[in-house]
């Protein structure tokens, strides 16, 4: 190697928290030696659990996908931050040039009574499942498929409803949230059905159902701390938690 | 009466209590402020708007009512929410940050308001439930802001009133559903305006009292 890639690799402390059954469980020390600052958070916890494996012991088990940031599998807490401290970024978008060497990185999982842990830093994001299936789609009757532009969208309003939408159910807005409270992700969820013609006929019914379902999974109230909106990978904004807002208030009030 | 408990027993009918008491509040606060401005006017002046405003006798005797029922429902509820917000994270992190989100007033909601519940308490003993019997209120109000003590107690409770509303403001719009980035920018200077006015206005009072 020579001495600019040297350069660019930096030694890290990791505190992990390694769970394996409800009593068995804590932060673990770990020292990331030489790691790439071209690497991202994900493949460095690769490179981690390499060692770890030839060391003969269990590595760290974590959610990952298509480390793309689209599909939303991945996101642990780094130092109290969801999907670590870039704007905008989920863990696997997130890359080491961002932490400096000799850094502590303490790495934990989405902590809420509605996501039970499995192991290590893998949470059950079911309950966002069970919203979704409360309400969250739309009844279509099969056949033909309709011309493409059958129902007239306003620009804004389809704009609008793809930024909903852009929620990829990653579950950051529970964990950043001090009340781990899901209405950011209702909020998006309701939004992108709710603008648009083909959501309309149900809002009504899914509104309540889905709010129902959101109270029932144990998630926690919104207060506005709006910590949820900062930390989304999608950078949605709380302007949907005002939309869910209304459209409950139509629904449970008119 | 289902679709009425349906709706408030939910968490976002529960905040729609929150947020509609609270604006109640903030009414309720604005006629108090306008009211007491009248102790600039010397001990005439305020003893007068209490013996005009005491004319409205039984409108009065309800708005009281009226105030004492949505402030028990703006407490149970609120405690409502705070517990069930702490039991929807059983284990903390161990490390959490801001992200900048929070603010001093979004933080600490449920204490400031358990703060100024203490202090209406307070405020009651002092001047409502008194014995008005051989003195005028502005005599009360004379005698209790002579004590330095009383003075610190009122202003310290006047600051945590301006943080408790500088982040409910603009909460309970978003609350109500009203959030555009159109208007909410002007909500929330009008949030922090307001909170001053009322730190402000209320707490110089005690010291313009105590100066007289």
């Amino acid at each position: 190697m020579t001495s600019t890639t040297d350069k660019k690799n930096i030694n890290l402390t990791l505190k992990i928290w390694r769970q394996n059954g409800p009593d068995n469980n804590g932060f673990e020390t770990y020292y990331a030696d030489d790691i790439s600052t071209d690497m991202s958070f994900l493949e460095m916890i690769d490179v981690i659990n390499e060692r770890l494996t030839l060391e003969g012991k269990d590595p760290v088990a974590f959610d990952h996908d298509c480390r793309e940031g689209i599909c939303g599998t991945c996101g642990t807490m780094i130092n109290g931050r969801a999907h670590g401290p870039e704007k905008g970024t989920t863990l696997c978008q997130l890359h080491m040039r961002h932490f400096a060497d000799g850094d502590t990185l303490v790495i934990e999982p989405w902590r809420s009574r509605a996501f039970k842990i499995i192991k290590d830093l893998v949470v059950d994001r079911s309950p966002l499942d069970k919203i979704i299936q409360a309400g969250g789609y739309i009844s279509v009757n099969a056949g033909k498929a309709p011309d493409a532009n059958a129902i007239p969208i306003p620009q804004e309003t389809a704009e609008t409803a793809m930024d909903a939408a852009a929620c990829i159910g990653c579950g950051a807005c529970v964990a950043s949230c001090p009340n781990a409270s899901a209405m950011l992700f209702v909020g998006a969820k309701i939004s992108h059905l709710a603008l648009l013609p083909q959501g309309k006929p149900e809002a009504m019914i899914r509104v309540m159902a889905m709010v129902n379902e959101m109270d029932r999974q144990c998630f926690g109230n919104c207060t506005n701390h709006r910590e949820c909106e900062a930390e989304c990978p999608k950078e949605i904004s709380i302007t949907n938690i005002a939309r869910l807002n209304r459209e409950f208030i139509k629904s449970g009030l008119f | 009466m289902s679709w009425f408990t349906n709706t408030f027993k939910t968490s976002i009918g529960k905040k729609l209590i929150m947020a509609v008491t609270g604006l109640s509040f903030i009414c309720f606060l604005m006629a108090h402020l306008a009211g007491n401005l009248t102790l600039y006017g010397g001990e005439n002046a305020f003893n007068s708007y209490v013996e005009r405003l005491h004319t409205f006798g039984p409108v009065i005797t309800l708005i009281e009512l009226g105030l004492l029922f949505l402030i028990i429902m703006h407490i149970l509820i609120g405690s409502v929410l705070f517990y069930q917000n702490i039991l929807a994270r059983p284990i903390k992190y161990k490390v959490y940050k801001s992200a900048g989100g929070r603010s001093l007033g979004s933080a600490t909601m449920p204490y400031s308001g358990f703060i100024i519940l203490a202090f209406i308490i307070f405020h009651l003993i002092n001047f409502h439930f008194a014995d008005k019997t051989n003195n005028t209120i502005f005599q009360i109000v004379a005698e209790a802001f002579a004590n330095p003590l009383y003075i610190v107690i009122y202003i310290a409770a006047m600051i945590v009133l301006a943080i408790h509303i500088s982040h409910a403001f603009w909460s309970l719009f978003q609350t109500i559903g009203v959030n555009h980035p159109k208007y909410m920018p002007l909500i929330r200077i009008a949030g922090i305006v307001i909170s001053l006015i009322f730190g402000v206005g209320f707490g110089f009072l005690p010291v313009y009292v105590s100066l007289i």
